[in-house]
């Protein structure tokens, strides 16, 4: 059922090389379109910006067709309401930060674009770097302008296309935290090409995984990467799972911060969000630990009731994945298969999952 | 130093640059970025002045401008003149001679634009039109200006061409490369010295210019 307001896409090309797929972006969520370098990613993004032609198209965004082959409807690129973020950001050599913002700013009436340029300089801290060319500008600073370029045309739909492959790692947190802000605060919807997993388990809702030009794996993130077998993904990153998790209280005595994530709660370092602010969390699968009764004299801060769903071979012959039901939500343990029989784990077996303060990644 | 041949040469630069520098960029702009049947042909034939001798050049020309042919007929018929021979002869021979002078700098420069900033371009809500004329033409602006001035320095110089489709009648088809070879055929030496000169000083000015035009070019890194 494809989404209404949100972005609908079918694609089928044959050349260069085959491309068969369909996909949905929920408005107002960020969709990762993840896969290997050849997968057809970046061809998805053009095609659905109208820069690529396809044999078989049907790309609706917002309620409007921009394409459609079967009635021969095509929206030329520059009449598509979308925000282009390009790899190496392809901004103008020959414009300062202001004339590339006022540029994609043909939209709007002569009189009202200056005082446009000036709230998206200061929206995306660019003021001090207004009248600069490209070329003087740090990688960071340049996607910031590549960012608020994109979205000065109020785009209906925001593209990009692997946006922190350019920056330093270091820089990378910093840049998907701008960007997490920004797409909230706007509820944008956005469909992010990545390749890097990091991206998508940090920032998206919403996963497409794309192998040799076709939808190998779709879904949500947190059911996506409770799950084990994932075709397409399984090459790319170890058992984690990626949930969206709820700051519920502060304790700034202990350091701590407690979280809600799919009705269970975990105490965590504390986090750099307000209480009742969304956080992005990771628990990886070596870091769970099972137990048949509670603990006594340990370091650890969360014991959760669990109940074992499934036990599954892992990527090495003496381990196992243990599927746990924890509240309403699903975690993953990686445990030895000696461990798996000297707690006779099973389906329907409650046991204790054991997860450390510090193992949970939070990306706040 | 013969002043009519030195105006008439700048006269012809000037007109050929303003009716060839619109028409080289189209082409310049569809044989860089298109992908059309013939392209490959209409790129050999731009190129094809660069190394055809201007007599057989100058010899066709002769032929399709003549008064047998239906373009040199047409001329007789509207102006009571005959085409060749005439400065408007000049002007289509020059028009023809500077086409990969002026195409090829801007074929060149225009090519060089990476392709996501002509997507990016298109994804800022510029037509076709809108991105040609604000993100094309600063960009491939270097390449536009060789294009320029080799096209004016290229028809202040040339001789074969001009001499077949001209003749050297004074202030009509004499220039200063014509002028300056009739100055030595009659042992002139002070005004094809004075001439020449003057060329040498345009020509090096060309250069200058070119190459301050081209440092101009906005670094791509």
């Amino acid at each position: 059922m494809p989404d209404r307001q949100g972005l609908h896409v079918r694609l089928r090309h044959a050349a260069p090389f085959a491309l068969d797929l369909e996909f949905d972006a929920p408005a107002g969520t960020i969709t990762a379109l993840f896969g290997a370098s050849g997968s057809g990613k970046t061809t998805v993004l053009r095609a659905v910006a109208g820069l690529h032609p396809t044999r078989e198209a049907l790309v609706t965004c917002s309620g409007r067709t921009w394409a459609d082959t079967a009635t021969g409807q095509w929206l030329a690129a520059h009449r598509r309401p979308v925000g282009f973020v390009f790899q190496d950001y392809a901004l103008f050599p020959h414009l300062t930060v202001r004339e590339q913002l006022a540029l994609a700013l043909g939209h709007r009436r002569p009189r009202e674009r200056s005082s446009r340029v000036a709230e998206l300089l200061a929206a995306a801290r660019l003021e001090d770097l207004a009248d600069r060319r490209p070329a003087t500008l740090s990688g960071g600073q340049q996607q910031r302008v590549a960012i608020a370029r994109a979205l000065a045309r109020e785009p209906a739909l925001l593209l990009l296309d692997e946006p922190f492959a350019a920056v330093d790692w270091a820089l990378r947190d910093a840049l998907r935290r701008e960007l997490v802000d920004l797409q909230r605060r706007l509820s944008l919807t956005v469909l992010l090409v990545t390749h890097d997993f990091e991206d998508v388990a940090k920032l998206a809702s919403q996963l497409v995984v794309l192998e040799r030009g076709s939808v190998a794996t779709a879904g949500s993130v947190a059911t996506i990467t409770s799950r084990n077998a994932v075709p397409g993904l399984d090459r790319w990153r170890e058992p984690a799972v990626a949930l969206d998790a709820t700051v519920i209280a502060q304790d700034t005595d202990r350091q701590l911060s407690l979280l809600a994530a799919g009705g269970m709660e975990l105490e965590v370092p504390s986090v750099a969000a307000p209480v009742g602010g969304l956080v992005r969390i990771q628990l990886a699968a070596r870091e769970v630990v099972l137990a048949s009764a509670r603990p006594e004299g340990l370091s650890l801060h969360n014991v959760l009731e669990a109940r074992v769903a499934a036990v599954e071979p892992a990527s090495h012959e003496a381990l196992r994945l243990v599927h746990l039901d924890v509240a309403s939500t699903r975690l993953l343990s990686l445990v030895t298969a000696d461990a798996v029989r000297r707690l006779a784990l099973a389906p329907g077996v409650p046991v204790l999952a054991l997860v450390k303060a510090v193992a949970v990644e939070a990306f706040a | 130093m013969d002043w009519t041949a030195l105006g008439l040469s700048l006269r012809l630069g000037a007109v050929t640059l303003l009716l060839l520098m619109p028409f080289a960029f189209v082409l310049a702009r569809a044989l860089a970025f298109g992908r059309w049947r013939g392209r490959g042909v209409v790129q050999a034939l731009v190129a094809l002045p660069l190394i055809l001798p201007p007599t057989v050049l100058g010899y066709y020309l002769l032929v399709a401008l003549g008064r047998a042919s239906p373009l040199g007929a047409l001329f007789e018929s509207t102006f009571g003149r005959p085409l060749v021979f005439s400065f408007e002869a000049l002007v289509i021979a020059s028009l023809v001679v500077n086409l990969p002078f002026a195409v090829q700098p801007m074929q060149n420069a225009l090519a060089a634009i990476p392709g996501n900033l002509r997507d990016a371009a298109r994804c800022c809500g510029l037509s076709p039109a809108a991105a040609m004329r604000r993100v094309e033409l600063p960009l491939a602006l270097p390449g536009i200006g060789t294009a320029a001035v080799l096209t004016f320095a290229h028809t202040l110089g040339e001789f074969g061409v001009v001499l077949m489709v001209g003749g050297a009648i004074p202030g009509e088809t004499r220039t200063v490369a014509i002028a300056i070879y009739d100055s030595v055929q009659s042992f002139d030496e002070p005004a094809a010295a004075s001439m020449a000169l003057a060329l040498l000083v345009i020509a090096v000015l060309a250069l200058l210019l070119t190459n301050a035009l081209a440092r101009r070019a906005w670094r791509r890194d």
